[in-house]
């Protein structure tokens, strides 16, 4: 008996992923562009933290609210660059509001009341954008080519691709950013110490608000994907949620990590769902990618690229 | 100047210690409890306490559960709504399991394996600090639901995973079930909720209160005084686990009748942290009055634009509840971190001077 | 070797790193019983580093530490604070969300058994109990004359009475070794003058063997038996204080360079400075 368990657990979902290798290459790629969507969820997160120390909760409600606006947008007639341009346009106002009214007031407090402060601004942008918007399920099409295309054996979905392109150029960008500008040090500055960025004279206001906006624009980059895959709908902000096991397994701070959690996180579940779900009955995709990053953090609680903490007294 | 402790002495550090120090605060108190235990039900409409005292209650008890985690030992826990769920379906499967035994044991026992629950997914909290550990909470919160949803057992193999509270007596009075008054169920969770309401305040006001607020301000300060902090750690999950667990219970027992693991999702996860939160971190009382606001709100927002003479969705009235608590929340955390618990100190400290300014 | 007769701690060739960086360097030293020993270095030394590896927070890379004359190297800093070791933090680790009085209770945790269920109660034993230690806390209160802000919580306090409240709950604890780390930073004269008359009655109403690290001079060569000095991670200097502070290790490492040939020592340079308790006024008077 014991040995059926651990032949079926052990044993048998590798051969079947050796059996039919055309097949496997279709769920790691399945999960490569997952994890790429999770990914561009998770940069934003790793952008605001690396830049303000602060962990934003509230993410997934902006990629909701960057989807709903831009699909609200079009929906009214608006053409789809011009709506492009005045979601980027919101986002920033967004940025701004957010800064003025929420962060500006907690500037020198913990972690953990910012944290619990955009916990609040994520229902309220939720509520936010469905009374606006309204809340019924959108289809979003901005131009992205739709459809698959076969190459070799392997179905691939050129949405997924498209996926994969953006998510490639964005970081790179955005690694640039960090570290090659003078901006980027100023933001890691401030992540470091709020105060002490301050007090030599690095503008926090303006720095929170170009963080921010950055953050929304990725949000909208991010809300164009999901949306253009599944609809614009309420759960979108859930996968805010889904993008937490990406920043534990890739660092809160790290760029790259963001990509290397998310696509970890992304083919270990599908994976997991494909091969090992049938066992338990299906769907642990629920819960698999929080279970996964919490052995992880047992082990290396500063994550793949974080930077081991060192405590001091 | 009604207010008043001048003259009031403490000559014993027992008394300095009592949870009620000022006088006032005692009897105002007392004269609460014996009013919610004796006038309420006679003089409460079934609406009322169905729809607001007896949830007012049951989150009232949660709330306090998880201030002792997340409030005084400063562990953030987002898993609240699974530990909930466990204590539910515990206490459907002792219950049905053997119906012989009295429900108010068997809320006990649920509060029991909720803790035990508690306690393994308590564990990592020793490596793991801060918002990691919110993010292990959650794989908590999903596992856990995940397992009801999936393992029928669980359920009693009905179909839809729906469990349903058996009707049960307590002194010969219906409690649970179809057929047990409101009025019934109601003094059940004051009951549970007074009760556990003291046995907390006796232990954050004691030794293993001041261990969970040291490491929750400095955990490494407090490991060097010889706190342990694992074991600390433990007691809060498990402590809290208990709690959340009957809460949960409760809310399946004496409010929903019957109910399935949706009710139990994250939602109510953020609802019982936005009770702390908005009530107090660290305060017992703030738990109350979080739950109590969060009760208000959306009976508020449901009666007042009838009242208004404006017509309002129920769709909107929930868009609307959303941007109040979100906007609340940061609020209260802006305003005063401490949440209305400090609000009413504050209150009574002006109190006692009032009429006079100064 | 009997334990009465031995050193009550002694670090024997302790190293500690910090990835490439050494912050201690083979430093042995030891700590006999009843006596005040002063460490003093300049900023970066490893004085911190060398107080948080006998407090269990730190492992060695090598060495051992011995208290008692028993190996005590690998024990977790729960397990060091019920030996009898307490001490206070260079900076100030109340718990901010906590009164002084809680602050200054949860200091003697170790002192306090009980079950759970008696807690929960707070019934019979544990309401004695908590009552007891209260009173014993109250003593120590008066001691320190914290006694008006003792329902303040920690947060509110200025920086010298959150030092004193430190140093009450580390008596809380009734330590055989008792820790300071830079107990009169950032006080004044007066201030300074009451911490020491405070030290000093505790070293000698309750025996308790002290330690400090402490920058001020005076204070050390006023306050304390020995002297133990370190630079760079490295020990440089051990001895009485009149001939450390002669040492020329010692001056180099403060100095840097040269001193001046009007006697040497530390009065060179330091005698334009504001006279301060040294000079000015006889030493504080030992019982």
């Amino acid at each position: 008996m014991i040995l059926d368990v651990l032949h079926a657990i052990l044993v048998a979902p590798f051969k079947d992923m050796v059996g039919a290798p055309g097949f496997l290459a279709e769920v790691l790629i399945g999960g490569v562009a997952s994890g790429l969507m999770y990914s561009l969820v998770a940069l934003g997160f790793v952008l605001i933290f690396k830049a303000s120390g602060v962990f934003n909760f509230a993410q997934g409600a902006l990629v909701l609210f960057a989807a709903l606006t831009l699909v609200g947008l079009m929906e009214r007639g608006v053409p789809t660059i011009v709506a492009l341009g005045l979601t980027a346009g919101v986002m920033v106002v967004l940025a701004l509001a957010i800064e003025r009214v929420v962060l500006r007031p907690l500037v020198n407090q913990e972690h953990i009341i910012l944290f619990m402060a955009t916990i609040g601004l994520n229902f309220f942008l939720e509520g936010f954008g469905e009374m606006l918007w309204g809340a019924n399920v959108k289809k979003l099409d901005v131009g992205i080519p739709q459809g698959s295309f076969k190459l070799g054996e392997i179905l691939v979905n050129q949405l997924e691709l498209t996926a994969a392109l953006t998510a490639a150029v964005l970081v790179t960008v955005l690694a640039v950013f960090f570290h090659g500008t003078r901006i980027g040090r100023a933001l890691r500055a401030v992540a470091d110490d709020h105060e002490a960025a301050l007090s030599i004279g690095i503008p926090l206001k303006t720095i929170w608000v170009i963080v921010w906006a950055v953050s929304g624009i990725v949000a909208l980059v991010a809300g164009i994907m999901w949306g253009a895959n599944s609809g614009v709908q309420f759960s979108l902000s859930l996968i805010a949620l889904k993008a937490l096991p990406v920043l534990i397994l890739g660092g809160f701070e790290s760029v790259p990590g963001a990509i290397v959690g998310g696509l970890i996180i992304g083919v270990g579940e599908k994976m997991g769902e494909v091969y090992w779900g049938p066992l338990v009955g299906g769907a642990i995709e629920n819960w698999f990618a929080y279970v996964l990053a919490l052995v992880f953090l047992l082990f290396r609680p500063q994550g793949l690229f974080g930077e081991k903490i060192i405590e001091r007294v | 100047m009604i207010y008043r402790e001048a003259g009031q002495f403490k000559t014993t550090y027992a008394a300095d210690q009592a949870i009620f120090p000022v006088v006032q605060d005692r009897w105002v108190v007392v004269a609460a409890v014996v009013a919610a235990a004796v006038a309420v039900p006679l003089v409460a409409t079934e609406y009322w306490l169905q729809a607001v005292l007896i949830p007012l209650l049951i989150y009232s008890l949660a709330a306090i559960g998880l201030n002792l985690l997340t409030g005084y030992a400063g562990q953030l826990s987002l898993g609240t709504g699974g530990f909930m769920a466990v204590g539910a379906y515990a206490a459907f499967k002792i219950t049905t399991a053997f119906p012989a035994v009295n429900i108010l044991v068997v809320f006990l026992l649920a509060g029991i394996v909720a803790a035990a629950v508690g306690l393994v997914f308590g564990i990592p909290s020793l490596r793991i600090k801060g918002f990691y550990l919110a993010v292990a909470t959650l794989a908590a919160q999903f596992f856990l639901i995940w397992l009801f949803n999936r393992v029928a057992w669980f359920s009693n193999y009905a179909p839809s995973g729906t469990i349903t509270a058996p009707p049960r007596t307590v002194f010969g009075v219906m409690v649970t079930g179809p057929d047990a008054s409101a009025g019934a169920r109601y003094l059940m969770a004051l009951g549970f909720v007074v009760l556990f309401a003291v046995l907390a305040k006796n232990l954050v006001r004691g030794r293993i209160g001041r261990s969970w607020m040291a490491i929750r301000d400095r955990d490494i300060a407090a490991e060097i005084i010889g706190i342990r902090p694992l074991r600390t750690k433990l007691l809060a999950f498990g402590i809290s686990s208990f709690y959340c667990g009957v809460a949960g219970a409760e809310l399946v027992f004496l409010y929903y009748g019957s109910a399935e693991t949706f009710a139990f999702d994250i939602a109510l996860s953020f609802l019982v942290l936005f009770m702390v939160i908005i009530g107090g971190l660290g305060s017992i009382l703030g738990s109350f009055l979080g739950a109590a606001f969060i009760m208000v709100v959306p009976i508020f927002l449901a009666n007042a634009p009838h009242m208004l003479g404006v017509a309002m969705s129920t769709a909107l009235q929930k868009q609307i509840e959303l941007m109040i608590f979100g906007g609340l929340i940061i609020f209260f955390l802006i305003v005063e971190p401490h949440g209305l618990a400090r609000l009413w100190q504050i209150t009574k400290e002006k109190l006692r001077l009032w009429p006079f300014p100064h | 070797m009997s334990q009465a007769s031995g050193p009550l701690l002694a670090v024997d060739g302790v190293s500690v790193r910090f990835g490439a960086l050494v912050a201690l360097n083979r430093v042995s030293l030891e700590i006999r019983r009843g006596e005040v020993l002063a460490i003093i270095g300049p900023n970066g030394a490893g004085k911190t580093t060398l107080l948080n590896v006998v407090s269990g927070f730190y492992h060695p890379y090598e060495g051992r530490i011995l208290y008692e004359g028993k190996d005590r190297t690998w024990l977790r800093p729960y397990d060091v604070a019920a030996l009898g070791i307490a001490r206070t933090f260079q900076n100030v680790a109340l718990f901010k969300g906590m009164t002084v009085l809680d602050n200054v209770m949860t200091g003697r945790v170790l002192k306090m058994g009980g079950s759970f269920l008696q807690d929960v109660l707070y019934w019979g034993p544990a309401k004695r109990q908590e009552i007891e230690h209260r009173a014993f806390v109250e003593r120590i209160i008066d001691f320190l004359e914290i006694q008006a802000i003792r329902k303040t919580p920690a947060g509110r306090l200025p920086y010298g009475l959150q030092k004193r409240v430190e140093l009450a709950r580390a008596l809380a604890a009734e330590p055989t070794l008792l820790l300071l780390d830079e107990p009169m930073a950032g006080m004044n004269v007066e201030e300074k003058e009451d911490m020491c008359r405070f030290v000093l009655d505790v070293n000698a109403e309750f025996g308790t063997t002290i330690a400090l690290i402490e920058h001020d001079m005076s204070v050390v060569m006023d306050i304390s038996d020995r002297v133990v000095a370190l630079d760079y991670g490295r020990k440089i200097a051990d001895g009485p204080p009149a001939a450390v502070r002669k040492d020329q290790a010692v001056i180099d490492a403060y100095l840097g360079v040269a001193h001046d040939s009007t006697g040497g020592g530390l009065d060179g340079p330091l005698r334009n400075l504001p006279q301060g308790v040294a000079a000015a006024k006889p030493p504080l008077e030992r019982r």
